[in-house]
């Protein structure tokens, strides 16, 4: 049966949307059927998200129709989308962490169900779908995948026949990725419409039956994911045909820049978040670092540099080009900076740790060498020069250099930052997430620059969540689980599912073993 | 089945300055025809002659000018004393408590050391007034650094110490001061001598000074940076380097300085006296509106300063003139006429949309 014989879901009609002067949706048309997945794609600040938040009763548009199973709708609030069977599953979860999976599950729900028929009516959706939800389990106690799984029953317990899923597999391993398409597609096959929002092309292609794409808040066409390809659903996004390899340039002479060993980190309840973590950086290399989300990732990029108290018996010592090796933990974060060791961004906390919201471009520029000379005023010229110039190079869309940073969009803040650390000509680069939420030509742009970091000579870490990314950027990769280093593999050779494999599955003690 | 709501509220993207300026005026406007139309009912005068009245208790004669001058001057130099501790999102409720710390300091060293020769005896009260001003803008930040203490209770409840504090030397000087409660009334010892001829002079002068002096020190060097980044996270200031724990007890001692130069001038050159109702006389909350409407710009706050001064004196003159108008009704004037104000931000910051015909038809 092809997707053309289902009823139609959702007919969204000439839908404009701004905020202020931005315009996030310009006379936007979107259908959906009942029995298809639908894909959602764009750049960052193309308006996905706008357009589905008003089909979730977040947002009112300014202009425009929608109808639901053919009718005409006003979907003034979340309540409304409800009942019109829409139910979204956002990006950040929103439950209660105390409460059992059945007590978020009928949270704000009228009817008086006991307990137990709540259990046994979740018993039944995970039957029928292929669901795993522990309905005793207190959310506190979840990971990440067991806690969407849950936001998924949720909205179905509600009895929503259209899911939105806003970009579901951000926080997933491959293993769970793969167990959530399977789910997806037994809901589909229950004639349920579902749209995913991903940045993720080999998702796209392998999930869904049609892909929407949007470009500058409007609507580019719709084309059937059979007839697509990478490369062809990249050009429709961006506008423009996109280099989609990522370069893995060897470097000779390679030298040891950073030697962690023994580092342990204790959280404020003194529990391990890093227990003996040893590795070693290299110049000229790229050293990524897997793990599924809040495994230690932070806390060991935070360490390096400065910011993070370690255990007792934890070492951390870098060695300059020509120089004796130096023990990091023995200096503060201004004082390893310094050094030539630079963090370059934690986009978990994009703009509450690397940048200042509300200032400009060149006041941020200002933020790691403000304290320089001996003058207590503060001199704007060189600041002014490399907002300019990074600006220029990077192609920052701003509306000026003191425009604040606030308002740039996700993608054109990483490269604010990125730029400025790499200004700083650092000899170790540490990212986290840096391609976090970011389109697929920003994401290649930074890619580029790591790799000409990389080429300089400069020894990168790279904290990465797209499994083929790290695949294919890095030299070498650690795995952590646990807060544990679970592996350290060869990018060359290793595989997708060996990576997604040490990810989830603590090998036993001594079990480590270095490529 | 659902209409659109009759009213949306949407989050403004910027607007043009005439335009952020008008709404500000339509404000007044519509403020002061309240005050007028208030005033008619309680005082029963007419629009006009409430209006005169005003103008006549904030410039009619040479005196209401110069206390015009001396209020003025007195809530902008707190204000501006709160303009650092509000950029660094150091919720400072405490000016009244340091002003009255910096009064006090100064009284007590005029009643005690009232024989010292003049200079030295002036410099003994200066340096009183700001260390013991200091001490109380520092406290409350010493314990926000290294504890985490909530800062707005804590500068709240350090007022109360003060107010205190200057209510037990009251009673116990009431004895030797006379009626009015000035110190010294024999010596003069520690009066401030009048500068171009006018006892307001000092304070005018400090005030000048002070507004330039902060408005760069916010904007141009390094401790201003860092102000401003810590302000807006402390998490970025870790990062970037910078010593919160520093930072914040640096800038509170910054804003407790100047409050303690404010409640010297006051006691010094102009009051000669200290009482808990009079030497910060509530100045010390008035300022946290004035700050925080300008924006902790401290150009703006001059001309806050101003209005809330203007608005202070001219409603009190009408109660002086007036019965069935007294001073509380002209506080609830002030009240009016900032809710007005204050109000107007709303509207500079979102717009409101209301239901289109379209959707009426449809619906």
């Amino acid at each position: 049966m092809s997707s053309a014989e289902h009823k139609l879901a959702i007919e969204m009609k000439n839908i404009s949307k701004s905020f202020g002067h931005a315009v996030a949706n310009n006379k936007v048309n979107l259908d959906v059927r009942y029995g298809e997945i639908l894909s959602l794609l764009g750049e960052n600040g193309s308006g996905k998200t706008t357009l589905m938040n008003m089909l979730s009763g977040i947002y009112f548009p300014d202009g425009g129709q929608i109808l639901i199973k053919g009718q005409e709708v006003t979907i003034r609030s979340p309540h409304d989308a409800l009942e019109l069977g829409i139910g979204m599953v956002h990006q950040h979860f929103k439950l209660v962490d105390v409460f059992t999976a059945a007590e978020n599950v009928v949270l704000g729900l009228k009817d008086k169900h006991s307990m137990k028929q709540v259990e046994e009516r979740i018993a039944s959706i995970c039957d029928k779908y292929g669901f795993e939800v522990d309905p005793k389990k207190k959310v506190y106690n979840m990971s990440v995948a067991e806690k969407q799984t849950l936001e998924i029953v949720k909205v179905l317990y509600r009895g929503a026949d259209i899911l939105i899923l806003d970009e579901p597999t951000a926080v997933l391993t491959p293993q769970e990725t793969e167990k959530l398409f399977h789910v997806m597609n037994n809901m589909k096959a229950d004639g349920k419409a579902i749209i995913i929002i991903t940045h993720k092309l080999n998702e796209v292609l392998s999930v869904s039956d049609r892909v929407a794409i949007l470009r500058k808040g409007e609507s580019v066409g719709t084309v059937e994911t059979k007839d697509a390809t990478e490369s062809s659903l990249t050009e429709l996004m961006v506008g423009k045909k996109v280099e989609l390899n990522i370069e893995r340039p060897l470097v000779k002479d390679r030298q040891l820049r950073l030697s962690v060993e023994h580092l342990s980190v204790d959280n404020e309840y003194g529990a391990k978040v890093l227990k003996d973590v040893s590795f070693e950086a290299y110049s000229g290399e790229i050293l990524g670092i897997a793990g599924i989300s809040g495994c230690g990732q932070k806390e060991l990029l935070e360490a390096v540099a400065g910011l993070q108290s370690t255990a007792a018996g934890s070492s951390i010592r870098y060695t300059a080009p020509g120089a004796e090796p130096e023990e990091l933990l023995e200096k503060n974060a201004r004082q390893i900076r310094e050094c030539g060791v630079a963090l370059s961004f934690v986009p978990e906390d994009r703009l509450g740790m690397g940048l200042v919201g509300s200032m400009g471009m060149t006041e941020n520029m200002l933020l790691r060498s403000y304290s320089e000379g001996k003058s207590p005023f503060l001199s704007m010229k060189e600041p002014k020069h490399l907002a300019k110039k990074i600006k220029k190079e990077l192609e920052v869309v701003t509306t000026g250099i003191n425009t604040p940073v606030r308002k740039l969009s996700g993608g054109n803040v990483q490269k604010v930052l990125v730029g400025r650390e790499i200004a700083n000509a650092p000899s170790v680069l540490m990212t986290a997430y840096a391609v976090r939420g970011l389109d697929i030509n920003t994401s290649y742009t930074i890619y580029r620059l790591l790799n000409e970091q990389k080429k300089k000579g400069v020894a990168v870490i790279y904290v990465g969540e797209d499994l083929d990314v790290l695949l294919a950027l890095s030299d070498r990769i650690l795995v952590l689980c646990e807060g544990q280093v679970n592996g350290i593999l060869d990018a060359k050779t290793t595989t997708k599912e060996e990576v997604g494999l040490l990810m989830t599955n603590l090998k036993s003690e001594g079990g480590t073993s270095h490529a | 089945m659902h209409k659109e709501p009759l009213i949306r509220v949407a989050k403004r993207d910027g607007m043009p300055l005439y335009q952020n300026i008008l709404i500000r005026a339509v404000a007044i406007v519509l403020a002061m025809l309240l005050v007028v139309l208030f005033v008619h009912f309680t005082a029963g005068i007419s629009a006009g002659t409430t209006i005169s009245y005003m103008w006549e208790g904030v410039f009619g004669n040479s005196i209401y000018l110069r206390d015009t001058v001396f209020y003025t001057a007195k809530l902008l130099c707190i204000a501006v004393a709160l303009a650092p501790a509000f950029k660094m999102r150091f919720w400072n409720c405490g000016a009244e408590g340091q002003v009255l710390a910096g009064g006090l300091a100064t009284a007590v060293v005029m009643v005690y050391c009232g024989n010292l020769p003049a200079p030295l005896l002036y410099l003994v009260m200066f340096i009183s007034a700001l260390a013991l001003a200091a001490i109380w803008g520092i406290l409350p930040a010493v314990f926000k650094a290294k504890m985490g203490v909530n800062e707005t209770l804590f500068t709240l409840m350090m007022n109360y110490v003060a107010i205190k504090l200057v209510d037990f030397f009251y009673n116990k000087w009431k004895g030797s001061a006379s009626s009015l409660g000035k110190l010294n009334k024999g010596t003069k010892a520690g009066y401030l001598p009048d500068l171009f001829g006018s006892e307001n002079s000092w304070l005018l002068l400090a005030v000048v000074i002070l507004t330039i002096a902060v408005y760069f020190y916010l904007s141009k060097t390094k401790h201003g940076y860092e102000i401003a980044v810590v302000g807006e996270s402390q998490r970025t200031a870790e990062y970037a380097g910078i010593n919160v724990k520093t930072v914040t007890i640096r800038t509170m001692m910054i804003s407790g300085i100047i409050c303690g130069i404010c409640g010297f001038m006051t006691v010094a050159g102009h009051d000669h006296s200290i009482s808990s109702s009079t030497t910060a006389g509530g100045y010390g909350f008035t300022a946290i509106i004035v700050a925080w409407l300008a924006k902790f710009n401290t150009g703006f706050m001059v001309l806050i300063s101003l209005f809330v001064i203007f608005l202070e004196r001219g409603t009190s003159h009408i109660a002086d003139k007036c019965s069935g108008f007294d001073a509380s009704a002209s506080k609830i004037v002030i009240g009016l006429v900032l809710f007005f104000v204050i109000g107007s931000e709303f509207f500079i910051n979102y717009k409101i949309n209301l239901r289109s015909k379209h959707d009426k038809e449809v619906a």
